[in-house]
């Protein structure tokens, strides 16, 4: 079962925003995320808002799907008419947003094009999953526009991969990696998962090691999470496998750190390398640094000038709100000041660039010096003005952001 | 010239005053019910089951903590004394092992008793201790069978057990049932030709016995008395002789079943007092009442200052409602004169009470009182007894709190026992032994009740019971095993101070004082179960078991390596600050040992199941008699 929403406040029916919202959109960037909330088969261990062919009927089906998003996409040009502006990142996620037909997706492209236009520099990702995409899909979503791929690699080590319920094989994600250059993507990363059970510190450095041999400029290295209400939860809890460790993690971590940094990657955020600082995803920054976007699709969130609202979730009822005309928005909320700077600390210390030092509460200075003087905040960047998480301090990321917060 | 019933006009001769004495759940306060029926006393619409019984957490636990005196008139229906017009008083007594002074205050207003025991299950240890307190009170005793309606009734074999014990004729054991009321109005007719007439010199000074007091929040105090000699007038001001205190009398009746205003109340009869006094401690139990104009020379005996023998700290979980705390304390002690406390500062549990209990019943029912009446939250520290400690230099020191014990110095320990008698089925003895032995108790004596009980008399060190002695003996005697025990002076012992310490510091509301053997073994599970109650900090955390200096368990909590969510993108934005947000309402509740934050649960936790070494009990429940 997908997870569930947060509680907020009603949306007004027309899907418009306070007028305040509006005053200053993109001025931290503007992105717009698609959600494609299908998937071949669920994996035991997700709890994304997506769903297999057999579990949708109705309006929620995959093949009235990307006319539904253009519904969607016409409300957004309504409500942001006054302001609208070119996008400067568009990421399609899911679910498999490959389990579409790339035709799909590029009219979903081309209908974001029209309503805001695409910025020259703009950065248009696709995830996918390597056995979903073929040389061929691949050439054709090139063409369409996209120029950055995700590929879920998660591990090359094959009972690593069946816990998972990953239906590629071990080289799979790493030829598809290479397709995807070929057709001529200029970004692909390969997402990791470490920490499963069963997967030995061998496993993990393999599968490092295959994603860096792929040529890839971008890696993410996500631990493995248990969350409630999944197929992985309930065989923990009946104790057919056992929950993945924390300190496993951190070892898993640690080698990630180290593997890619000698392979020329960079952190830039707690779970993402980069070959270069351009090799970034933009998309991604633009949630840290607390930019706009809108989210298009059952269960997305979208942000504007401190607004952040979220659709309702099943497919169905998507298609049924925006059929009836109205916003598919469940709920909102206006964030408060004191939320905003709540989010910009939480946020902003995930990046390597980190936080001004000025951008905190006395309380939270006297905090930032004690932890820079427990290792967790770097001194150097504490001398220029800034909190930047060193390389422990990364691993307790949380704690960091807890005591620098009044 | 007619009869008068009337208080303060009743002949002594026509009046009898008994009390019932049984366990909790053998029907005392059905048949009460019945009796109160039966004599006319309560209209058939009012009643209510269990009539008496007062509070709400009585009736719900089925304990009668404090006890009340119905007058009931009766008319003998049957025998000789047909058509006799009598006066009864019918004192309850509370049914708890905690309250054996305010039982020994309601025996001694009465000329008899009733010995009420079911006839499923016979006597329990706590009925026979209060039955030899009535023997040696030199009250006359009529022993009934309650529950003869009931299948499993055996009233034969436990007549036979009575007749035993109080050495009369199993004939002489009345048979009724509370619950279809036959055989009361018999009962009813035997308490007046079997039981004595009060005596008492209607032209002396008044002395009156209070056997209860209780505070009332419209009313103030009412006291209940017993007038052994004089009359008492309702215009009199009355002098409580413990302290010389003179109230002016606002209002004086008697109870039938609801309070009665009377113009006086005379020889032999029962019935309170009202003054406006706010405290229980200005009226207590065992005081004797005289008249301030015409004062008796010589108060009546057997008074005694309720002392506490248990004590804890009470703390509130949020600290902010210290002042709460203490409001609710101030409000309960106006209702219990046995209850103590001052305000203590613990460094890990912050500002709370010191309190002082008759036992850890009374602890029980206070710490429910304040948690149910002031919507308090509480931890309660590990209940401890009253030791006297001398030192070397031949001073001595009462300790009733382990932060209190001093270090090095000490010459000798005294700690208290109490005699305790334990009724079994034989089945059980030998388990029953092994857990006394194993509690460092000394055999008495054993003897058979009938072929198949048995009552075993052990000496035990008080501390050794107030943990989870009483669960363990329910445990090992599925539940047959009943218990009593009274306080019996103190014995030297080895004891010594066992200290827990949190990364170096030590945590008072762990520190215990215990035997020496035992000492490896608390200290050993105490850090056992600490590693696992307090999460993992940034730093590696040593949990230490100490004496003095001497450290005898070592723990280790690692420190934390991993507290980062892997995962931050767009959607989980909204979710991850709500989290954060609870995350840090959850740090304020947190406390501070040192750098060391130990949630509040950890400490209930630990404090809560902190029983004897090596022993899983739910703690702190030994004296319940009552399931």
């Amino acid at each position: 079962m997908p997870s569930t929403l947060p509680d907020g406040d009603p949306v007004p029916v027309d899907g418009s925003l306070p007028s305040g919202a509006l005053a200053s959109v993109g001025a931290r960037g503007f992105g717009i995320y698609v959600h494609v909330p299908f998937c071949a088969s669920r994996c035991g261990y997700c709890d994304f808002n997506t769903y297999t062919a057999s579990e949708l009927g109705g309006g929620g089906a995959q093949d009235s799907y990307a006319d539904t998003v253009l519904a969607e996409v016409a409300l957004a040009a309504r409500v942001l008419d006054a302001v609208a502006r070119p996008v400067d990142t568009v990421f399609f996620g899911g679910g498999t947003p490959t389990l579409l037909p790339p035709d799909d997706l590029g009219r979903i492209l081309e209908a974001v094009n029209k309503a805001f236009g695409l910025a020259p520099d703009v950065e248009v990702t696709t995830e996918a999953n390597p056995e979903s995409v073929t040389p061929a899909s691949l050439r054709r979503l090139r063409s369409a526009g996209f120029n950055r791929i995700s590929l879920g690699m998660q591990s090359v080590a094959p009972h690593v991969l069946a816990l998972l319920d990953r239906r590629h094989t071990p080289g799979r994600a790493a030829a598809a990696a290479i397709e995807a250059r070929a057709a001529g993507f200029d970004h692909v990363n390969l997402d990791l998962i470490y920490g499963t059970p069963g997967e030995s510190g061998q496993d993990f450095a393999d599968s490092l090691g295959a994603a860096v041999a792929a040529g890839v400029d971008h890696v993410s290295a996500y631990s493995l999470i248990v969350e409630d209400g999944t197929r992985f939860a309930a065989r923990v809890r009946r104790g057919e496998i056992p929950a993945p460790d924390d300190d496993v993690a951190a070892d898993r971590y640690l080698a990630a750190d180290e593997a890619l940094s000698a392979a020329g990657f960079a952190w830039y955020e707690v779970s993402n390398w980069a070959r270069s600082p351009t090799a970034a995803c933009r998309h991604n920054l633009l949630y840290w640094r607390g930019g706009d976007w809108w989210g298009f699709g059952p269960g997305a969130h979208s942000h504007i000038g401190g607004v952040r609202w979220w659709n309702v979730k099943h497919p169905s009822a998507y298609a049924g709100r925006l059929a009836a005309g109205g916003t598919p928005a469940h709920a909102r909320e206006v964030l408060a000041e004191a939320d905003r700077r709540v989010e910009d600390v939480m946020l902003r210390l995930r990046l390597a660039e980190g936080l001004a030092l000025e951008s905190l509460a006395p309380s939270g200075l006297v905090a930032a010096a004690d932890a820079v003087g427990s290792g967790l905040l770097s001194v150097a960047e504490y001398e220029r003005g800034r909190a930047v998480l060193t390389l422990r301090g990364r691993l307790l990321a949380d704690a960091v952001v807890r005591a620098l917060l009044p | 010239m007619p009869t008068t019933l009337e208080p303060g006009a009743t002949d002594p001769g026509r009046i009898r005053n008994f009390c019932i004495i049984a366990h909790i759940d053998h029907g005392k306060s059905t048949l009460a019910d019945r009796m109160l029926q039966i004599t006319g006393v309560v209209d058939p619409r009012q009643m209510r089951a269990q009539y008496l019984d007062r509070m709400d957490i009585e009736r719900e636990r089925g304990i009668t903590i404090k006890s009340q005196a119905v007058r009931l008139p009766w008319r003998v229906r049957e025998g000789d004394q047909a058509g006799y017009d009598a006066v009864l008083n019918m004192i309850d007594t509370p049914g708890h092992v905690d309250f054996t002074y305010e039982v020994s205050r309601s025996l001694a207003a009465c000329e008899g008793a009733v010995l009420l025991v079911d006839a499923a299950q016979g006597i329990e240890a706590q009925t026979l201790a209060n039955l030899y307190l009535a023997m040696e009170n030199d009250l006359t005793v009529i022993p009934i069978l309650n529950k003869i309606d009931l299948p499993a009734a055996q009233p034969e074999k436990y007549a036979e057990e009575l007749a035993h014990l109080i050495g009369c004729q199993p004939e002489d054991c009345l048979r009724v049932s509370g619950k279809t009321g036959e055989g009361v109005s018999h009962l009813l007719d035997e308490i007046v030709r079997q039981l004595p007439a009060p005596i008492g010199e209607a032209d002396q000074p008044v002395r009156a016995m209070i056997f209860d007091s209780i505070y009332d929040v419209y009313r103030g105090v009412i006291t209940y008395v017993r007038v052994i000699d004089g009359r008492i007038e309702a215009r009199d001001r009355i002098k409580m002789m413990s302290t010389g205190a003179v109230h002016e009398l606002l209002e004086l009746g008697v109870i039938s079943p609801e309070p009665k205003k009377a113009g006086a109340i005379g020889v032999g009869e029962v019935g309170y007092l009202m003054t406006g006094v706010k405290d229980v401690r200005q009226s207590r139990v065992g005081d004797t009442v005289t008249i301030n104009s015409k004062p008796a020379k010589t108060a009546l005996g057997g008074y005694k200052d309720p002392k506490p023998m248990v004590y804890s700290g009470l703390y509130p979980i949020d600290g902010s409602d210290y002042p709460n705390l203490r409001d609710a304390l101030d409000k309960l002690k106006l209702n219990d004169a046995a209850l103590h406390y001052e305000p203590e500062t613990s460094a890990a549990l912050g500002f709370g009470f010191r309190c002082g209990f008759l036992g850890l019943l009374h602890l029980e029912i206070i710490r429910e009182r304040l948690e149910r009446e002031s919507g308090l939250e509480l931890i309660s520290t590990a209940p401890n007894v009253v030791y006297r400690v001398v030192l070397d230099d031949g001073s001595e020191i009462t300790v009733t709190n382990p932060s209190e014990y001093p270090t090095g110095k000490v010459a000798h320990v005294f700690e208290p026992v109490v005699r305790a008698t334990v009724l079994t089925p034989n089945d059980y003895v030998g388990s029953v032994m092994e857990l006394c032995q194993g509690r460092r108790g000394t055999l008495r004596g054993m003897d058979y009740l009938s072929a198949d009980r048995v009552e075993l008399r052990y000496t035990l060190p008080m501390a050794e019971i107030i943990y989870d002695f009483f669960d363990q003996l329910k445990s090992r005697t599925k539940g047959y095993a009943s218990l009593d025990y009274e306080p019996s002076g103190e014995q030297q012992a080895e004891l010594v101070k066992v200290d827990i310490l949190l990364h170096g510091e030590a945590v008072d509301a762990f520190s215990a004082i215990v035997h020496k053997d035992k000492a490896y073994n608390y200290g050993v599970s105490i850090a056992a179960k600490l590693r696992t109650l307090i999460p993992r900090q940034q730093f590696e955390v040593p949990i230490q078991a100490a004496i003095g200096s001497r450290i005898i368990a070592r723990e280790t909590i690692r420190a934390i390596r991993k507290d980062v969510l892997a995962k931050c993108y767009g959607g989980d934005i909204t979710r991850k600050r709500k989290l954060l947000e609870k995350q840090k309402e959850g740090k304020k509740r947190m406390k501070m040992v040192g750098r060391v934050e130990v949630p509040q649960e950890a400490f209930i936790a630990a404090l809560s199941t902190s029983d004897s070494p090596g022993e899983k009990g739910s703690g702190g429940r030994p004296s319940r008699q009552d399931k």
